[in-house]
């Protein structure tokens, strides 16, 4: 091997400099087929200069010849320009394959109300892939991939239990608008064991054991002008849907992590700890970000979910 | 005529000729943007960052968020769906350096402001897998516990001005911010009043849900909260936008 090496190298012309008295260097020439494709690329950059924008010219450019992309405007005029990539975007937005197979059902949807969606079989099937991916890139972070939530700072979208109401309208608005879920402190107005009271009443209201005198006292807490908690969540403790309150009568909890407390000292601390801090949620409102169709895809998407009302 | 042996043999040489023929190529491809007209487009809305945000786009770049969020939506409809609007030019044009970056080993942030809530910002930089079960984003625990260094936020923004960024220092160039943004946006630009509109912002928004300090996460997420929504894109026609390129 090396003796044939050594060989074919005698036959190679060096480039004739010597370095060190006999350090020398060979001059291979590049092979054809490589030196070919390099005039190629050359060639194809100068062809590039003459159809697409290219040289600066003062305060303009070269913007190359028959490169026309046309596209509808936001005003639905026709626009013919140069090249280039945000036009070229429009056009897609209007005329991809992809785009206008979306658009169609996003016109029928736009069109549609939502008892006519969720009663078509086709409809319904173009919502759960599409909307699946909208949910995933804006809702998900919060409510989580399958929409249940983080206990005490998201709600479970996956359940059939909604704060502020489960008809396709509610869910509608909850989206479009955002909501401010807003419980005050009552650390302060209250003492300790009136917090401590109110808090078995509560407990007691979802069939959980606690002390019954305790909780009697609670429901005085609870139900008179002492902590006003009525107000918001009304006498029967169901909720009010324009408050976004909690239903306390059920075993569904949004805040107070009753579910994975073991024992009944830990529910008890888990409720006790809303009540004395309060509770300050945002859901962000989309109507900016979001198109209007995008968000009744999402509407129908989360009443699925859910078992929605 | 230089010989190729005088080349090769001189270190110092060949280092200053290599030199040149590189910068060729830069200087071809980024001189002429400084003269073409329409590489910036004229929008209206875009700032400079409050002193509060300023220091919260410091401690991004301090953590290297940049090492895995671009902030760079380009013009493709995917992107265009997940994120929103493609990015301009405009919007980063008071950003020294800007963070368009190319690596998204998470997603672009360039949009990011007002899709979450502080709440959830704070709560994601503590534990990005409280919410995100499956992120592989790192904990930024100290955010919350440090406290915010804002002591030399006016030599910060000086230094900006030195390189064009409109913070104002005299009353002519406080009067020069008021016609170009308004008086309320002015106000915040100034740099003399620098330390009281950190504060102001800070208590008055309390990012990080710890009324009584301000810390680096209220910087952080009001920096977070302002990225890409200085631009209204309904007052524009997107016709208009094609015509800078
Ligand atoms: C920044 C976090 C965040 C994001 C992102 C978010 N939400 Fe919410 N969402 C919340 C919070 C917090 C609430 C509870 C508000 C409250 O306390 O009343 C909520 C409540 C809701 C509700 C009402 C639940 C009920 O029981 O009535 C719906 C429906 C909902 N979100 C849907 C969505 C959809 C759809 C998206 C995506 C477009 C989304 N959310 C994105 C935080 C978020
Ligand atoms: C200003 C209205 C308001 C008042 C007054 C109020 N609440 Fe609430 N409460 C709410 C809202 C709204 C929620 C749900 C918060 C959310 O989802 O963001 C809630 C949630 C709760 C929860 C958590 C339920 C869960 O599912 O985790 C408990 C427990 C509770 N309230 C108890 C009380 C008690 C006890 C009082 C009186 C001391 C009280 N509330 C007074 C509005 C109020
Ligand atoms: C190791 C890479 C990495 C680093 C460093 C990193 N992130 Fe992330 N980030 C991610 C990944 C992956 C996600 C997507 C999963 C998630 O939401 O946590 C993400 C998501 C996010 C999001 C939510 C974006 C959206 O639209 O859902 C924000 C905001 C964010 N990061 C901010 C930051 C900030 C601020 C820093 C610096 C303090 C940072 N990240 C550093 C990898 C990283």
């Amino acid at each position: 091997m090396s003796e044939e090496k050594a060989k074919t190298q005698g036959a190679v012309q060096t480039t004739g400099h010597a370095w060190d008295g006999d350090l020398q260097e060979f001059n291979n020439p590049l092979p054809a087929w490589w030196l070919w494709a390099f005039y190629g690329t050359v060639l194809f950059a100068v062809v590039y200069w003459i159809f697409y924008p290219a040289w600066p010219v003062g305060t303009g450019y070269t913007t190359g010849v028959m490169n026309d992309v046309t596209f509808v405007d936001s005003d639905g005029k026709k626009m013919t320009t140069h090249w280039n990539t945000r036009a070229l975007l429009l056009k897609e937005m209007q005329e991809g394959e992809e785009a206008q197979l979306t658009r169609k059902y996003l016109d029928r949807i736009d069109k549609a109300g939502f008892a006519e969606i969720l009663g078509d079989a086709e409809l319904m099937a173009f919502t759960r892939s599409y909307a699946k991916g909208v949910f995933g890139d804006n809702c998900a972070p919060c409510h989580g991939a399958g929409g249940t939530g983080v206990i005490g700072l998201f709600p479970n979208l996956a359940d059939d239990d909604w704060l502020w109401g489960g008809t396709p309208q509610d869910i509608h608005q909850t989206i479009t608008h955002g909501r401010y879920g807003f419980m005050p402190a009552f650390g302060e107005a209250l003492s300790d064991q009136q917090i401590d009271d109110v808090a078995d009443y509560v407990l007691s209201l979802s069939g959980h054991d606690v002390d019954g005198a305790a909780a009697a006292r609670g429901q005085q807490v609870f139900q008179t002008e002492v902590g006003g908690c009525y107000y918001c969540h009304t006498h029967a403790a169901t909720g009010l849907k324009s408050q976004g309150s909690a239903n306390l009568t059920d075993r569904i909890w949004t805040i107070a992590d009753v579910p994975g407390a073991r024992t009944a000292e830990a529910r008890h601390a888990a409720v006790r700890r809303v009540i004395e801090k309060g509770v300050q949620r945002r859901m962000p409102a989309w109507s900016d970000r979001l198109d209007p169709a995008q968000i009744k895809l999402l509407t129908v998407y989360v009443h699925e979910l859910g078992g929605g009302q | 005529m230089i010989k190729h042996e005088s080349i090769e043999t001189n270190a110092g040489l060949l280092i200053i000729l290599t030199m040149i023929v590189i910068s060729i190529g830069g200087l071809v491809e980024i001189v002429p943007l400084f003269y073409i007209n329409t590489t910036v487009e004229k929008v209206e809305g875009v700032r400079p960052y409050s002193p509060l945000e300023l220091r919260g786009r410091d401690i991004y770049q301090r953590e290297g968020c940049y090492l895995c969020h671009s902030q760079m939506i380009r013009p493709f409809r995917d992107e265009w769906l997940r994120y929103g609007h493609y990015s301009l030019a405009a919007e980063s044009k008071y950003d020294h350096p800007f963070q368009w970056g190319s690596k998204r080993t998470g997603p672009d942030l360039a949009r990011v402001g007002g899709k979450y809530s502080n709440e959830w910002h704070v709560a994601h930089l503590l534990n990005p897998r409280s919410v995100v079960p499956q992120s592989i984003m790192p904990n930024y625990p100290w955010l919350l516990e440090t406290d915010l260094d804002y002591s030399d936020i006016a030599e910060r923004m000086r230094a900006l001005k030195k390189t064009g960024v409109p913070y104002s220092e005299t009353q002519e160039e406080y009067d020069r911010n008021v016609a170009e943004f308004g008086a309320e946006v002015a106000d915040k630009l100034d740099i003399l009043n620098a330390e009281e509109n950190l504060m102001k912002q800070a208590l008055d928004n309390d990012y990080d849900g710890q009324r009584s300090r301000v810390t680096e996460m209220d910087a952080l997420v009001a920096y977070l909260q302002v990225l890409g929504t200085m631009v209204d894109f309904s007052k524009y026609n997107e016709g208009y936008f094609t015509e800078f390129r």
